[in-house]
């Protein structure tokens, strides 16, 4: 099976089509930034406090957010999380924006987040503690304390492998809320004796912390420079790299495509709202290098055809070259884009400003080194003025040929 | 079969041997799919991100140390130049490492200069500017940098002891190497980190002091009021809590006129251990221990002063005032409205010793276990639907060639599992993505070679020699590509943190991985496949 045999087509003459293109997508993408005034920085960034809530019902988020107000919170907001993949729809996120150099500790705004939940939602358990939250290493105190099992003494070992299998049957099965004990009936050693004493001492709290996300606003300026740098100095290594592979027009061309590649997908990210987090920048240094690896493909057959081919324009060696490598591309990228979408469709949440940042990656990353490296050579060939390298037909050749004939 | 194809064959058994053994653990088949996730699970490290655990970074105030050793340095000179008669009009800290001092009284002027380049030789001694007979006294930059290095070590241990104190599994307690005197802790499993956080932070400075008057005084200015508006030399006023205030209550706060010096400090301590309290029921005492040169000092103390108060000082706040009823040698009670985990941790901060300087925490990330176990399950399922995908696809388009390449990634991604597990690298979630983009891209080394094969196929070029064309002509721009990508990746290590590491050395190892398998291995398979081939036959790709 073969999709691209005998392909000829002429890129190079299309370039206006390509970078009206590349015109277009960048100035939608970046309308779109200066309209919502910059792009939207994740907390890695911005500081500030995230706490992502899982309630055991449906969250009545516009009572949550009313009790944040009255709390004192002004400055926090609240959005329910569908993902498409998680077995629940119950979560919540709630967000505080990070104050001045105050002398509050890092986390009084968690503290006080939970505090109105505890207030609107905990149960009148009676002083017993929640199971819903508890870790394995107190719930194994517990069961020790207890010995539902009459193991005696010696019991220390089998009890902490016992909470530990119980606390996952928790968190892995349900989703870290169980709303009754008898959704632990088929743990491996939960006896009824277990459950009872489970149910005796345990209340079960109506919603549990999945994740908490500080970052104070020193570590994140710190975090958004080391991001910059990094981006930066790869960047130049990569320059460098092609420069001394190739000649350093080459690099320069590369380097360019792939600032053209991150400039369009930060657009997109603009319009679809992601946030810019540290993940998100190591997907676009990820794209940085899978940009560099098509163009460089093209251009080692360049390099190649630039040998074979000596008496041919240089625009026509750069088109036979990318039809050359047209079958590899396509696949390749094709491949690539395939197995990032499956990341972006199955691969959940924390992870989804990832996968999107690398299929508009491939995809631009891939059109980027036909579209826009190869054409920066071919122009900075032209106005080097070789003649064979000038193309049949056009005004230059003819200039060139009267002189030749004077 | 060449007999250099057999020991190429014999070499790549060997690595799968090797990279099962690693990823298993047992040279036995194992017996059911349940003991290869465990056998996985054990060996694999996995990260905070999947594994549910705490992330904090803290900063030690370290300025606070440097400062503290410029107000003793205040004391000793004041102390010092009394001794010797030398008059000075004024001895003031200006700031963390410099002092002032004023109207030096010429007469004595030299030998005040004496005294301070002998007796404190860390410190230098320059004319301040704008003043006669006026001196700045300034820590020396190598003394300074010398106490930012020691706070900092000092930091480190303490926090580390109260640590594993606790008995939290596998904790990380390093120095963030971002400079400004962080501190990263990672604590593996622990869905909140709130008893950690007030252990590791607790400064732990205990001091036993005697008060020198019997009440305390409800506000700073009763206090000075009492003693005519200046305290008695060698005393200050420390706040207390309000003798009497249960937990539940806010404590009022009364100070104290306490003498300076303590008879002992933590440092003294054999031992602290948290016990049920003797005098209140169902609350919790600290018992602590004295050294027996301590206690040499505490015997005759509490002898001297029965009958008046005692002061016990935690981080500069009176905890408790009890009287001295007689003489103690060298044991004493913490009591206070303790529950057993509060004694608990307090013994325990006793025990690790005091902290040199406050701690500010800077970022908190706690990820959930239940989140952790979401994040595994999502990336393990897209990573296994896009190897399959890619599988069929290679297969349906360079038909049994496809299966060359199938087998190729198959081991690339044995060689990553296995390396990461002798390496004790720690696998995220972005590490998982890692893995699908080693998948992906690991495709194109074999695409390349591929299309290159089919090409000098079509040219008319014999099996044998299109296949040696095809891994030729490909395999620089095979490295070039895979250069690229490596410098990215270890540019991601160097700048970034945990997971984004962890996404950087999936990377590298699978891209590594990959120029070993699509060149070595895939090679191998078709030399093998053209050995058994019939030579006019046509080569399946």
């Amino acid at each position: 099976m073969e999709f691209f045999k005998g392909v000829n087509v002429d890129w190079m003459g299309k370039v206006k089509y390509f970078v009206s293109l590349s015109l277009i997508l960048l100035a939608v993408g970046w309308l779109s930034i200066l309209r919502n005034h910059g792009l939207k920085q994740g907390i890695d960034f911005r500081g500030g406090t995230l706490v992502y809530v899982r309630f055991s019902g449906t969250p009545p988020i516009d009572q949550i957010r009313k009790g944040l107000q009255s709390a004192g919170l002004a400055n926090s907001t609240i959005q329910g999380i569908s993902d498409i993949n998680s077995n629940s729809k119950n979560d919540v996120v709630i967000g505080l924006e990070q104050h001045g150099q105050g002398d509050e500790s890092l986390d009084a705004g968690k503290q006080a987040i939970l505090d109105v939940l505890h207030k609107m939602f905990g149960t009148d358990s009676g002083g017993k503690q929640d199971f819903n939250s508890i870790t394995p290493s107190a719930l194994a105190a517990y069961l020790t304390q207890k010995d539902p099992l009459a193991l005696g003494v010696n019991a220390g070992e089998r009890y902490n492998q016992l909470a530990q299998r119980l606390a996952d049957a928790r968190d892995r099965d349900n989703g870290g809320i169980l709303t009754s004990f008898g959704q632990l009936k088929n743990v491996g050693g939960a006896t009824p004796a277990v459950i009872a004493s489970l149910q005796s001492g345990f209340s079960l709290g109506n919603f549990a912390i999945r994740n908490v996300e500080i970052v104070g606003p020193k570590v994140g300026s710190q975090l958004r420079r080391q991001a910059v740098l990094a981006t930066l100095y790869a960047l130049a290594g990569m320059l460098v790299y092609i420069a001394f592979r190739f000649e350093w027009v080459y690099g320069a061309a590369a380097v360019i495509a792939v600032f053209h590649d991150v400039l369009i997908t930060l657009g997109f990210f603009s319009l679809f709202h992601f946030e810019i987090s540290l993940t998100v920048i190591a997907a676009l240094l990820t794209l940085v290098g899978y940009s560099m690896n098509d163009t460089i493909v093209i251009f080692d057959r360049v390099r190649e055809n630039l040998r074979l081919m000596r008496r041919e324009p240089f625009p026509e060696i750069v088109n036979r070259s990318i039809n050359q490598t047209l079958s590899r591309t396509i696949l390749t990228s094709g491949l690539t884009f395939l197995t990032v979408l499956v990341l972006y469709l199955e691969g959940g949440e924390v992870l989804r400003a990832f996968s999107f940042a690398m299929v508009v990656g491939v995809v631009v990353g891939t059109y980027s080194s036909f579209g826009i490296a190869a054409p920066i050579v071919v122009v900075w060939n032209k106005y080097r003025g070789q003649g064979a390298s000038v193309r049949a037909g056009s005004a230059a050749e003819k200039r060139v040929a009267a002189e030749a004939r004077r | 079969m060449s007999s250099q194809l057999k020991w190429k064959f014999a070499f790549i058994a060997v690595v799968i041997l090797l990279c099962l053994f690693g990823v298993l653990g047992m040279p036995i088949f194992p017996t059911s799919w349940a003991q290869v996730k465990d056998n996985l699970a054990s060996r694999i490290q996995l990260g905070l991100d999947l594994k549910g655990g705490s992330h904090l970074v803290l900063q030690v105030q370290v300025d606070e140390a440097i400062g503290l050793r410029c107000d003793q340095t205040v004391d000793q000179l004041s102390k010092q130049l009394h001794e010797k008669s030398i008059n000075v009009g004024e001895i003031r800290r200006l700031n963390d490492t410099q002092i002032q001092v004023l109207n030096v009284d010429p007469a004595t002027s030299a030998g005040f200069r004496d005294l301070v380049s002998t007796q404190f030789p860390d410190w230098g001694l320059a004319p301040l500017a704008g003043s006669v007979n006026g001196y700045v006294i300034s820590m020396k930059p190598s003394v300074v940098a010398d106490l930012r290095r020691e706070t900092m070590d000092q930091s480190l241990e303490t926090i580390t002891r109260r640590i594993n104190a606790l008995g939290l599994t596998e904790p990380t307690i390093a120095f963030t190497g971002r400079g400004d005197n962080e501190i990263l802790v990672q604590l593996p499993g622990e869905g909140d980190p709130t008893r950690a956080k007030s252990v590791i932070q607790a400064g732990g400075q205990l001091e036993l002091t005697l008060v020198v008057d019997d009440q305390p005084y409800p506000s700073e200015a009763a206090a000075l009021a009492s003693r005519g508006g200046v305290l008695p030399p060698g005393t200050e006023i420390v706040p207390g809590r309000a003798e009497g205030a249960t937990s539940s209550q806010q404590p009022l706060q009364v100070f104290y006129i306490l003498d300076r010096a303590p008879v002992v400090t933590g440092q003294d301590l054999r031992g602290a251990s948290p016990a049920p309290s003797s005098s209140y029921p169902g609350q919790y005492e600290v018992r602590f221990q004295l050294s027996t040169a301590a206690a040499a000092r505490f015997g005759p103390f509490t002898e001297a002063n029965v009958g008046r108060h005692m002061a016990i000082v935690l981080d500069h706040k009176v905890y408790t005032a009890p009287v001295i009823n007689s003489r103690i040698e060298d044991s004493g009670v913490i009591e206070g409205s303790f529950t057993q985990e509060s004694a608990q941790d307090l013994a325990l901060v006793l025990r690790a010793g005091a902290l040199p300087a406050s701690i500010k925490y800077l970022e908190e990330r706690t990820v959930g276990p239940s989140l952790g176990a979401d994040s595994i399950r999502e990336g393990v399922r897209a990573s296994i639907a896009s190897l399959i995908v890619v599988m069929i696809f290679l297969v349906i388009y360079y038909r049994l060639s496809g299966v060359n390449a199938v087998v190729a990634l198959m081991f690339n991604l044995v060689i990553l599992v296995a390396f990461m597990a002798y390496a004790g690298a720690v696998l995220t979630l972005p590490g998982i993505a890692g893995v699908i983009l080693t998948i992906g891209m690991g495709v194109d080394s074999n695409v390349l070679v591929f299309e290159r094969i089919r090409e000098e196929l079509r040219n008319g070029k014999a099996n044998a020699s299109a296949v040696d064309l095809g891994f030729e002509r490909a395999f620089l721009t095979i490295i070039d590509t895979h250069v690229t990508t490596v410098v990215s990746a270890i540019f991601l290590f160097l700048f970034g943190t945990g997971p984004v590491r962890g996404f950087a050395v999936t990377l590298v190892i699978g891209l590594i991985a990959n120029i070993f398998t699509s060149i070595y291995v895939s090679r191998a398979i078709f030399d093998y496949h053209l050995a058994r081939m019939e030579r006019q036959a046509a080569l399946s790709i």
